[in-house]
């Protein structure tokens, strides 16, 4: 019997629906095992029933789950609640909404101690594991409400409450994954600190395979509710064997896979519906290795090598070499994107927005205090090509993109398309000018209109913006759609009847249908699972090729970011610490922020481990922008006053191309940061 | 908080200001000469001249106004026309009773409310839920005079428990009308109660849904204190708005149950002054009803402010 976690044959049903299919897992004390899959592939399912906590609806039909050779499923309500009490933890992903808004943090954290008494629980206690989890000042931290902190500092409370409790099992759902990668590498340095050599068993649920790549012993692939691949996490990483595992690696851009290196081999089709399985293996409808037996005999999870199983039926001539599992490479053009087209330039575009003022300051007459979402952009989105735009929350991205498109209208400075200036407010803009500058939102289920058919969405901007006459719009919006690579029918369907893919590539036809000459992508592809992303920026670069579109992309994951533009501004508190062509970016000299965002990034490769200590404390609030550098307060590098005092120069390279904003000297931040050169080895 | 405070405060005050221009205006646009209504049909026109001056009918229309709104704020509404006392007095006394009968009623049905609300949510899609759901809907269909006169024939003369009259005396004490209280704040608890128990019901389902009460459970807080000490607390914050509101309904718009059972509130009196065609009495019930509604809602808002971090904090 096992001294941790381990399921055998488990299988869960929502309803009359399998979701997941006989899977079976094994957590050592003191093992950190990955559980990577898209949406979908029954992860969470498999996590929540490890922890008896399936929600209301799902059922373990068959199986066995054990912690510590105790039968779970046998337990009942009394010996559960001791379960939950004394042996298990979770840590959920969305920190917020997993806490009480009504109760003070401390109140929450104590409950994880003493659930009967919380406010008799050991405050000693306590106070050591918030600071243990990197919150200084724990009895302010206890004082407040979970709406009060930030995001990183709410995913650090969760996690001391599920440390306080000593589990035997700690389950993480995807703890990461709405953070920004700063906060992301130091709650996973925290994760890592805290959890390696303890006798924990760590079961880590993510669809990032960077993420998983940096803390996981093993790693579990899911697929469509089926275990597809496990193997430790070396291995994985180089030497999969699954084609649903290489197809995942392939997907996921690497800042080490540059623009026009290696296009993303996405993998084709979709996931099936649950139940929809037919017997055969469930990736073969996807595989480009399938064979006919493929489709009638589903295969078993067997060894390949110790600590290695897959269950694919071409595993060993997939060992052997004899067939590759990869998807085909997609058909990229050759030649350099169309130099015709438009460009966008800011210049010294400033925002500030009002903030709350509170009401003794207003008695004395002190000012209002201004939120500076913007101060003094300069940008510049070459024709035909991309600009990158990144940052972390509260940046300033997102206000630029709605400034430039006429959303915000910014206090100071200039928007140009080619050489016409752009009215600050959308409604002095005429239409033609509306029609030459479009913006695909960040949630497509947001941004399109649930209730109108695909086709009405599309048929409006034709007709108003692009003057497409009323008899020839159905086959313009079949155009429209077979350039997203959608078929005609599609026009029919509401957006709730789409996939989140499906959606965002409506979006983009969306904006598409006028014609524009320069298009703005506001987090476009972050909320695709990876297979999907890989497409739509494999989509998004197909359509600049074919229509000279000059794009704006903004986004916080710098691989995805880095793989599409072809130079890239890095944002911090509303202005721009670094930009120029994204070969450069990649190289040294880094502004130091640069740095720690490029250092930050989870890589999928268990070897690129973070070569620095991920950046301490949060972006300062934008009502109170330091003086000086920006980024000084939290700048590894600072020099001394003169970082907090004076206002940066900006320092060009030679070429004239790459510009830092910082006090150190260029050739000082080369050489100090020779160690990371992220441009692909020519 | 403060900031808040004293905003929705200066926006009550101009809300009641507003009200009473409306008030005034329509009270004077009503068809019916004031004068002519006191001295009745045949009176000659130099006592109707007198009247007029008498009750300063023939200055012009912004200065009766002022005068009005000056006296209503020292607390001098004039007198009625139909008895000929001092208004204050009768609202003072109508409006004690009103409160009387507001205080019992949610004694009565809040209670009652969270209580049944509570269980059918936490028993969803089970027998208790469906009986108290029919049950609330069933009466929620049922108007106020058809309830009002099946508790009469039940408690009052069938049983005989309580009076079927609630017309208590002036200055009665409270133990001795309470008694005549119980059927009015019965009939009035069967039309509040089906609409608080079915949100409460609603906000409770809604609060379980969420994920912080799995992470409650998930650290072994027992069944019973996640929901009193997590899930009640936010769901009970529409229900805590909804009764402040319906606080001013009870005070002031009870016109049906009080009239089914006599009772002496200040619904009753404001059909009293309608049917005499008091425009003094009629201005002044009706403004004071419009300050009772509005200072509930200052309740319920600062209330929900206050219960609510996220708004007090912010």
């Amino acid at each position: 019997m096992s001294a941790g976690l381990s399921l055998r044959d488990v299988t869960v049903a929502y309803g009359d629906v399998d979701v997941l299919h006989a899977a079976s897992l094994d957590v050592a004390p003191g093992e950190t095992v990955g559980l990577v899959g898209e949406s979908g592939s029954g992860k969470s399912t498999l996590a929540l029933a490890a922890l008896r906590a399936l929600p209301p609806g799902g059922v373990v039909r068959r199986g066995r789950i054990t912690l510590g050779g105790d039968d779970l499923r046998a337990m009942d309500a009394a010996s559960l609640r001791a379960l939950w009490r004394h042996r298990v933890r979770f840590v959920p992903q969305d920190p917020l909404p997993s806490m009480n808004p009504a109760l003070p943090v401390g109140v929450q954290v104590a409950e994880a101690l003493d659930p009967l008494q919380p406010r008799r629980a050991d405050v000693r206690e306590i106070d050591a594991m918030l600071d243990a989890v990197g919150l200084p000042d724990p009895e302010r931290v206890r004082r407040r409400y979970p709406f009060e902190l930030s995001g990183g500092q709410q995913q650090r409370v969760l996690i001391a409450m599920a440390l306080l409790g000593r589990p035997d099992l700690l389950v993480m759902d995807e703890p990461t994954t709405n953070l920004d990668v700063t906060t992301e590498a130091a709650i996973l340095e925290l994760v890592r600190e805290r959890v390696r050599g303890g006798t924990t068993a760590v079961l880590y649920v993510s669809h990032s395979l960077g993420v998983v790549a940096a803390l996981c012993d093993r790693v579990e692939v899911l697929y469509a509710g089926y275990g597809v691949e496990r193997a430790p996490v070396d291995d994985l990483y180089h030497r999969p064997v699954h084609p649903y595992t290489v197809g995942l690696l392939d997907a996921v851009p690497d800042l080490a896979r540059g623009k026009g290196h290696a296009p993303l081999r996405p993998i084709p089709g979709r996931l099936p519906d649950p139940g929809e399985t037919d017997g055969g293996c469930v990736f073969a409808p996807r595989c480009p290795v399938a064979e006919p037996t493929c489709r009638t005999t589903s295969p078993p999870l067997a060894a390949v090598a110790p600590g290695h199983d897959v269950a694919c039926l071409r595993a060993d001539a997939i060992r052997a070499g004899d067939v590759s599992p990869r998807q085909p490479a997609p058909d990229v053009p050759d030649g350099p994107t169309s130099p015709h087209g438009t460009s966008l330039h800011a210049e010294g575009l400033t925002a500030t927005f009002a903030a709350r003022a509170r009401l003794v300051d207003r008695l004395r007459g002190r000012a209002r205090p201004r939120l500076q979402a913007l101060r003094g952009v300069n940008l510049h989105v070459p024709a035909g090509r991309t600009l990158g735009l990144v940052g972390e929350s509260g940046s300033g991205k997102s206000t630029f993109a709605r400034a430039a498109v006429g959303l915000e209208t910014p206090d100071a400075g200039t928007v140009t398309l080619d050489r016409t200036p752009l009215p600050a407010r959308l409604r002095d803009r005429p239409r033609d000018l509306l029609a030459r500058l479009q913006m695909v939102f960040q949630s497509s289920d947001e941004a399109l209109h649930p209730l109108r058919t695909v086709g009405a969405t599309l048929r409006r901007p034709l007709r108003r913006l692009a003057g497409v006459p009323p008899a020839d719009l159905d086959a313009a919006v079949a155009d429209l759609l077979a350039s997203v690579a959608l078929t005609p029918d599609y026009a029919e369907r509401t957006p709730p009847e789409l996939s989140g893919g499906e959606r965002q590539r409506v979006a983009i036809a969306r904006a598409f249908a006028s014609d524009p000459e320069v298009l703005l992508l506001d987090e476009s592809v972050s909320g695709l699972d990876v297979s999907v992303q890989a497409s739509v920026l494999n989509l998004l670069d197909d359509l600049q090729r074919a229509r000279g579109a000059s794009y704006l992309f903004i986004g916080h994951d710098l691989a995805v970011v880095a793989h599409l533009a072809d130079e890239v501004a890095v944002l911090y508190l509303g202005a721009v610490a670094e930009a120029g062509p994204t070969d450069a970016l990649l190289a040294p000299p880094f502004h130091p922020y640069t740095e720690a965002l490029l250092a930050s990034v989870p890589r999928p490769d268990p070897d690129a481990t973070p070569a620095r200590p991920p950046l301490e404390g949060d972006l300062p609030s934008p009502q109170d922008v330091p003086a000086g550098c920006p980024f000084a307060t939290r700048c590894p590098r600072v020099l001394g006053p003169v970082c907090h005092d004076e206002r940066p120069p900006e320092r060009w390279s030679d070429d004239g191309l790459h510009r830092i904003r910082c006090h150190i000297p260029r050739a000082d931040l080369a050489a100090e940061q020779a160690d990371l050169d992220l441009r692909e080895a020519p | 908080m403060i900031a808040f405070l004293l905003r929705r405060t200066a926006f009550l005050a101009l809300t009641v200001l507003l009200a009473s221009m409306l008030v005034f205006a329509v009270t004077n646009l009503l068809p019916g000469d004031p004068a002519r209504i006191l001295l009745g049909r045949e009176a000659g026109p130099a006592a109707l001249a007198e009247v007029r001056a008498e009750l300063g009918l023939d200055r012009p229309v912004p200065v009766r106004y002022a005068t009005w709104l000056a006296g209503a704020v020292r607390g001098d509404w004039g007198d009625s026309f139909a008895t000929g006392d001092p208004i204050g007095g009768l609202l003072a006394e109508r409006l004690g009773n009103s409160l009387r009968l507001a205080g019992v009623t949610l004694v009565f049905a809040v209670p009652l409310a969270v209580l049944l609300g509570v269980v059918a949510a936490v028993q969803a899609g089970r027998w208790p839920d469906a009986v108290v759901s029919l049950s609330s809907l069933a009466v929620v269909g049922l108007p106020e005079f058809v309830t009002g006169i099946v508790l009469i024939q039940v408690f009052a003369f069938g049983l005989g428990w309580f009076p079927a009259n609630a017309s208590i005396p002036p200055g009665t004490p409270f133990l001795e009308a309470l008694p005549s209280l119980v059927l009015p704040a019965a009939t009035a608890t069967l039309v509040m109660l089906a609409y608080v128990a079915r949100l409460t019901r609603a906000s409770v389902l809604e609060e379980l849904r969420r994920p912080y009460l799995r992470t409650a459970l998930l650290k072994g807080v027992p069944r019973r204190t996640v929901l009193r000490r997590h899930a009640l607390r936010n769901a009970l914050l529409p229900t805590i708005t909804v009764v402040a509101i319906s606080v001013g309904w009870l005070i002031s718009g009870l016109i049906v149950v009080e009239n089914v059972f006599n009772y002496p509130g200040l619904g009753r009196l404001l059909t009293f002054a309608i049917d005499r065609r008091d425009l003094p009495l009629l201005q002044a019930v009706t403004l004071v009803a419009v300050v009772v509604f509005a200072l509930a809602n200052l309740v319920a808002d600062v209330l929900y402010a206050w219960l609510d971090p996220r708004i007090r904090l912010a």
